[in-house]
């Protein structure tokens, strides 16, 4: 068993572990550290797969920023001591059965696909050009294997596809989409603000 | 490793979330389970563009569904906030006023 075998399967039990205590947890406190475990263990995937930036945005933006936004939620709602909100046994049940049907389709359907074929027959013709055998001369070590490539996306251009040895083709990157992206972060930080504003509190008892 | 393997992690993540989605009453709870199902589909994303000729496109689109998610779970939880200013509760099932 290689390294990297060794820290997939380390890093695949973490996150799927994480993920169906989440289901099976009541406590949501508890559900929203578990979600950090999961999607940080999900990170580490993400470093497995080459893609570094991804991975660094994962724990950044989501056990960074989006879990302390769901757990000051949390802390915000806070229900009423005797208020439960468990579900109720017959519901977990059938909840169960649909997940093993559901995991199974999902899973029959994975393995019944021969990927080694799928990919050949993409590739037809044309050698993998990896933006990892790209880079090699272009960028130091210590900056990364897709961070460059990324950001030039981001801007418009394809280095990565672009500069491959025998393509004469031009094209296009992520330009349009990053600024509606980016509008569209404004427009949704301004409504939140709306919606969540302080307002007097009106007591059903009292109306 | 292969591809299907991590395709695997990222369907066991999904159906981790649609049956949180699903069976949670509290409504962060059911947030938590979009963020789950939203991760395993960027666990799909990075992995096909690690094994494929999909190549960079993947992380992009990766990187615009975490993106999405955050802006997702600010306007959700200030509509829980709402909710939860008007109700004095969070339980999903009492959000039933506009039932017809």
């Amino acid at each position: 068993m290689t390294g990297h075998q060794f820290l997939f399967w380390v890093f695949a039990a973490v996150t799927c572990g994480g993920a169906i205590a989440v289901v099976l947890t009541q406590n949501v406190v508890r559900m929203a550290f578990w979600l950090i475990v999961s999607l940080g263990a999900s990170a580490g995937l993400f470093f497995l797969l080459n893609a570094d930036f991804v991975g660094t945005a994962q724990l950044l933006v989501y056990v960074g920023g989006t879990l302390v936004l769901l757990v000051f939620g949390v802390m915000l709602t806070a229900s009423g001591p005797f208020s439960k909100m468990q579900t109720r046994p017959g519901e977990l049940f059938l909840a169960g059965i649909v997940a093993f049907l559901l995991l199974g389709l999902l899973g029959s359907s994975v393995c019944s696909v021969d990927w080694d074929r799928v990919v050949a027959s993409t590739n037809a013709g044309q050698p993998i050009t990896t933006h990892h055998a790209l880079n090699q001369g272009y960028n130091r070590p210590e900056e990364g294997n897709t961070g460059h490539p990324l950001g030039m996306a981001f801007l418009g251009m394809r280095p990565d596809r672009d500069l491959a040895p025998g393509t004469k083709t031009l094209s296009t990157g992520y330009l349009l989409p990053f600024e509606i992206a980016s509008v569209h972060l404004l427009v949704v930080l301004i409504g939140a603000a709306y919606l969540a504003r302080a307002k007097r509190r009106i007591h059903p008892n009292e109306s | 490793m292969d591809l299907s393997s991590y395709l695997l992690v990222g369907a066991v993540l999904f159906v981790a979330g649609v049956v949180c989605m699903a069976t949670k009453r509290n409504g962060i709870g059911v947030l938590m389970g979009v963020e789950l199902v939203l991760n395993g589909a960027n666990i799909n994303f990075v992995a096909f563009a690690n094994y494929t000729k999909l190549g960079l496109d993947g992380q992009v689109i990766s990187l615009f569904v975490i993106v999405m998610a955050a802006a997702e779970a600010a306007v959700a939880l200030a509509i829980a906030l709402s909710f939860y200013n008007n109700h004095l509760t969070i339980d999903v099932d009492q959000a039933n006023q506009l039932q017809g």
